[in-house]
């Protein structure tokens, strides 16, 4: 009696996903649409798409140094920040999935704070504290600031996966005559690899989309395509075309690296630990 | 898993340490030294007290910003929520759609935040942008740098594009983490659809969706670039939340004083809903 209903809602099951998928496109479709017109065709009128196809403003960022600095800023300090994070969260997270010692549960908590931290409370001491250490205007400044989300991110979801990793492996490796570091470069890191890919994703991340602090950490030398883009659109009038080609290569990494780690997203998720 | 006890730990825990406590204790202790003092320049400081505490709390605009943060925040957790849930017990289980599905999902988590900001300015413009031209050839008039209330549409529109696919992931792993001999059982028992989400979904996804709120609350109470970005927190002041006032206070006005008690109210009130949070959660793992 039930089966046929149920396979008409069932048949009608991806209906929802769709329009859900539909509703995320059309802001970036039109993103798109926007980069490929000219700055006179945007503001002539209202067209679903390009009437006189341009590739002009990728053109413009691509040649213009201070567009495609900006990318190669923001590129080389989201990439510092992951390796850092990922580095020194690694130790850490062992620490803390594999042994109880002095204060670990308040310690655990107080870099769970800092995740939930909001940047705008930090930016005004951060920029004294960077300016002081003559750091300021440097990639370095931007990927030391971002471990104050990152890093206690990169614990808890690295902790996550080594959890997952029953201790019998590693005591019988210490039986084997490992030490500690030879064991946790050789057998350990092998086995929480989708851990890692995952952690590096998140902090790749929330380092790329991060603003606030980014920009207030830099000024000329190291300014971020994001910074950039914001002072396009308050000095040199209104080049929405030129804006919205500027956004549409900001998410061309995201994208690739999110097809990279698609089926590990799922399972980092899955352990709750984001 | 019984963890033994190993003070040796610390030292493999020290690189987080010092990383985390030299971004977070040293900028924490320099706000906290601003918001009990008075300066007049040349770095010329006195000691103040919890006055500007005093001025912060009594602050009508301190409380009308605050407002306005509780509101966003209650609302688009009401949307976000359940929508994210409704779509993650709609996706497919398995086969090649699941992919392209997390793919296109994922894809606004990874825009940075700016560019969210301007991406919606450009959809909703009034008259060249899909969204704003849409509603206004509908016949609802619609400008959101004029009207407070289009401008809370949008603000809200916007946050539900950028991080509804959060709590859609995170309830779709919660689901696929649900044995199938589950669904067969209910099936046995002739359980209607009602039933298996209330008994089975929901339980199981308990955990999940508890991490998504407590995300989903922190981050949309720290929000700045997005509506920054669309709306500049206007129009007048509809759409200033706590940290645009606060940034405001800070960079803007240079009113250092009131901006770091502020800072500091902020801090203890998020705080404090984290560590509420987090007492539920490692209470539920406890059990």
């Amino acid at each position: 009696m039930k089966r046929p209903r149920r396979r008409v809602l069932q048949g009608l099951g991806w209906l929802v996903p769709t329009l859900y998928i539909i509703f995320l496109m059309l802001p970036i479709y039109w993103l798109v649409n926007m980069s490929f017109k000219t700055t006179n065709e945007i503001l002539g009128g209202f067209s679903l798409w390009p009437q006189n196809f341009t590739l002009a403003s990728y053109h413009e960022i691509l040649t213009n140094p201070v567009w495609y600095n900006g990318y190669i800023s923001s590129i080389s300090y989201v990439l510092i920040n992951t390796v850092i994070s990922v580095a020194a969260a690694l130790p850490a997270a062992y620490a803390f999935s594999r042994y109880r010692f002095l204060g670990d549960k308040h310690l655990f908590f107080w870099l769970l704070t800092n995740r939930m931290a909001p940047p705008a409370v930090f930016a005004l001491p951060f920029y004294q504290l960077y300016s002081a250490i003559g750091l300021f205007d440097t990639p370095w400044a931007v990927a030391l600031a971002h471990c104050l989300f990152n890093i206690p991110l990169a614990v808890w979801i690295l902790e996550g996966f080594m959890s997952g990793v029953p201790k019998e492996i590693d005591e019988t490796a210490y039986i084997d005559g490992y030490s500690w570091p030879r064991f946790f470069v050789k057998i350990f890191m092998p086995l929480i690899a989708s851990g890692i890919g995952v952690t590096a994703f998140f902090c790749f991340m929330f380092s790329w989309v991060e603003l606030l602090l980014a920009k207030t950490l830099t000024s000329v030398a190291a300014k971020p395509i994001a910074a950039v883009m914001t002072r396009t659109a308050s000095t040199s009038g209104y080049e929405l075309g030129l804006l919205a080609a500027a956004g549409v290569l900001t998410i061309i990494p995201g994208a690739i690296v999110i097809y990279f780690v698609r089926n590990y997203i799922a399972k980092g998720f899955a352990l709750g630990r984001v | 898993m019984n963890k033994t006890w190993n003070n040796k730990a610390w030292f493999m825990v020290l690189p987080v340490l010092a990383l985390v406590a030299f971004n977070a204790v040293i900028p924490l202790m320099t706000v906290v030294n601003y918001s009990v003092q008075e300066t007049f320049g040349n770095n010329l400081f006195f000691f103040e007290g919890v006055k500007w505490y005093r001025e912060v709390l009594a602050s009508e605009r301190f409380h009308a910003s605050l407002l306005r943060q509780f509101l966003f925040t209650g609302l688009i957790l009401l949307i976000e929520v359940p929508l994210g849930v409704a779509v993650a017990l709609a996706m497919p289980r398995s086969g090649p759609w699941v992919s392209v599905c997390l793919v296109l999902m994922a894809l606004p988590l990874l825009i940075p935040w700016n560019v969210v900001g301007a991406m919606w300015n450009i959809f909703a413009l009034p008259d060249i942008g899909l969204l704003g031209h849409t509603i206004n050839a509908l016949g609802i008039d619609y400008n959101f740098t004029r009207q407070p209330l289009a401008a809370w549409f949008t603000v809200v529109l916007m946050d539900v594009w950028h991080w509804t696919s959060l709590v859609v992931l995170l309830a779709y792993a919660g689901l696929r983490s649900i044995p199938d001999a589950y669904y067969q059982a209910a099936r046995i028992d002739g359980a209607s659809r009602w039933s298996v989400f209330r008994f089975i979904q929901l339980p199981k996804m308990n955990r999940v969706l508890t991490i998504a709120i407590l995300l989903r609350f922190m981050d949309s109470f720290m929000i700045y670039t997005e509506p920054f970005v669309l709306t500049g927190g206007g129009p007048g002041n509809a759409t200033t939340f706590l940290s645009i006032d606060l940034v405001k206070a800070a960079l803007g006005e240079f009113n250092l004083g009131i901006a770091a008690a502020m800072s500091i109210i902020y801090f203890l009130m998020t705080l404090l809903v984290c560590w509420v949070f987090y007492t539920l959660m490692t209470r539920e793992e406890a059990q």
